[in-house]
């Protein structure tokens, strides 16, 4: 019997697991999995901050709808990390505010 | 008029049938629009198959046993398997990763604008006779001094997550809110591994009590519930019916909740507060039918007993909208049975056949059913009793209630649309699906009117100015 994780249950046998970045550090992640996934399951829940209070935010609804988890990803700022597959490679930011602060606006 | 299911795919005429959402409701009517005869393509903003309800890890994570996190998985997969059939012979087309932003009525049908991918990188226009919108729901939230730090997500969120990620926001997970949902969450989170120390339920369950016939037509219903429950008994988690999370606790992250009693209408009990300690609290408030791409073109619409604003419909599935059909969640929340019911019955509406005897009466106890569990489970007026003045409501524009409270006392704000206007609560990325019922609820107005969307989706401004889109018949 297996330890009991969301994997055990369904007797997952991923593929071998690749590496995101996030702000600069690598974070597992298994094919297959989206970013925010990805980011849950390294015990991360924020990777944003808002515009008004600069409160910490990360995923709420998990189905694209609610826009709290966005995020700027490969330099694009304003992604919903649910809905993003965490491919090899992806490099996500901790958005800051609307994530253009290039624009000075 | 069903056309020759024999038709050459490079055919560019508009489709019979386009399938708005591949939930439940929509992967049945597709698969019975296909076995009827008609040309149908379905359409979702997802990668694959299965909506929400059916929401399973992508191929790369290589699960065994999927359907231990589903009831009646082969329910889904016997309908994968037929539409994949239907593909092969070129009667039927999926198409994921299209997101419908606007559905436009033409001399022949409607225009479908899609907006492609998780990035709307690119767009089409898909033409088609009729629509039959299977957009299902999405979760009704209640804001609470707390629920915007990390760590607070949605029951249905969690178990979207779990489902198609295998991850789970924490170790300790206390689970809130009122609806049938929960228990299915919690039941999901502990048979995954996470310790759920309390199911805190604003409602007493005795709603369901006072329709006993209502109830005893759907057999099925009561062992999925005791299913649930059964799970929940075994891994110790305890039910907390009457009673609401107040607050969640922490700076940066959630490390606790306050529960506190409820009257019964939702109102705090004050000094029945009691903290428990958590890492993650998954909470909704039931469901809502997302239906704006209907009300954009004028659908009727009715308020359910859990006061939802649900599309009208008649006994075969038809809209007040010429040529549009609406199944499963869309027409009044009643979960992934009542859909396929719905699905299949609408499919045969459309084709111009009639439906079983046996399906007509298996919606109709369903759609029963739906009806008791919304009263059951409706939102008391008392719920604002736990706001305080810094609480946001808006979580995307962050204006907290002492805004939307000044609005409508010094301003005069009688209505959600002028509240919107003096205070933005409603107005950033979400366009008010998270803080709608609340605001609603805090400007006076009643019931909250139907959604008016003219986007569905986010699309980039170089799509709209751009015009329709490429052409996507069945040939794409």
């Amino acid at each position: 019997m297996r330890r009991r994780t969301p994997a055990g249950l369904v007797e997952a046998e991923p593929g071998p697991a690749h590496h995101i970045e996030f702000d600069g550090r690598p974070v597992p992640a298994l094919p297959g999995q989206s970013i925010a996934a990805a980011l849950w399951a390294d015990g991360v829940l924020a990777w944003r901050t808002t515009r008004v209070g600069g409160r910490p935010r990360g995923a709420f609804c998990g189905i694209g709808a609610c826009f709290d988890c966005l995020a700027t990803v490969d330099g694009r700022p304003n992604q919903r990390t649910c809905l993003l597959p965490a491919e090899p490679g992806t490099t996500v930011t901790t958005q800051e505010g609307h994530g253009r602060a290039d624009l000075a606006v | 008029m069903p056309t020759s299911p024999s038709d050459s795919p490079a055919d560019s005429r508009p489709y019979d049938l386009v399938v708005v959402g591949a939930g439940p409701a929509g992967l049945a009517a597709a698969v019975t629009a296909a076995d009827l005869g008609l040309r149908c393509a379905l359409l979702d903003g997802g990668p694959s198959t299965g909506g929400q309800y059916y929401r399973h890890p992508a191929p790369g994570l290589g699960a065994a046993r999927p359907d231990r996190l589903h009831h009646h998985w082969s329910a889904y997969t016997g309908l994968a398997e037929r539409l994949a059939a239907h593909e092969r012979a070129g009667r039927a087309a999926f198409r994921a990763g299209h997101q419908v932003w606007a559905l436009e009525r033409t001399g022949v049908g409607f225009a479908v604008h899609v907006t492609r991918g998780p990035e709307s990188t690119d767009r089409a226009t898909v033409r088609s006779r009729s629509v039959l919108l299977a957009t299902g729901a999405y979760e009704r939230q209640l804001p609470f001094p707390g629920w915007t730090l990390p760590g607070v997500v949605t029951a249905g969120g969690a178990q979207a997550m779990l489902k198609a990620g295998l991850v789970l926001p924490g170790k300790r997970i206390v689970v809130a809110g009122s609806g049938p949902l929960l228990l299915a969450a919690a039941s999901s989170l502990v048979t995954a591994g996470a310790e759920v120390p309390a199911v805190v339920e604003a409602t007493g369950y005795l709603g369901y009590a006072r329709r006993p016939g209502v109830l005893a037509g759907v057999p099925g219903k009561l062992v999925e519930g005791a299913g649930h429950g059964g799970a929940l008994l075994r891994h110790g988690v305890r039910l907390r019916p009457r009673s609401a999370v107040v607050e969640a606790h922490g700076t940066d992250r959630v490390t606790g909740v306050t529960v506190a009693r409820l009257d019964a209408d939702w109102r705090p009990v004050p000094g029945t507060g009691r903290r428990i300690d958590c890492d993650a609290l998954a909470v909704g408030h039931g469901l809502l039918p997302q239906i704006d791409l209907a009300t954009e073109l004028g659908a009727r619409t009715r308020t359910g007993p859990d006061g939802a604003v649900a599309l009208e419909v008649d006994a075969r599935l038809r809209t007040s909208v010429p040529g549009l059909w609406s199944a499963g969640e869309t027409n009044g929340v009643g979960g992934a049975d009542l859909a396929l019911a719905e699905g299949e019955l609408a499919a045969h509406a459309v084709a111009g056949e009639s439906p079983a005897t046996a399906l007509l009466r298996r919606r109709s106890r369903l759609r029963a059913f739906a009806e008791l569990m919304a009263a059951a489970h409706r939102p008391g007026p008392g719920w604002t009793g736990w706001l305080r003045p810094d609480t946001d409501v808006c979580r995307c524009e962050e204006v907290p209630v002492s805004a939307v409270r000044e609005a409508v006392e010094e301003l005069g704000a009688g209505d959600p649309r002028t509240v919107k206007l003096l205070t933005r609560a409603g107005m950033g990325w979400c366009q008010g699906r998270m803080c709608g019922p609340a605001v609603a609820c805090l400007a006076g107005s009643g019931e909250p009117g139907p959604d008016r969307r003219p986007l569905g989706c986010p699309v980039p401004l170089s799509q709209l100015a751009a015009g329709p889109g490429p052409e996507s018949g069945p040939e794409a």
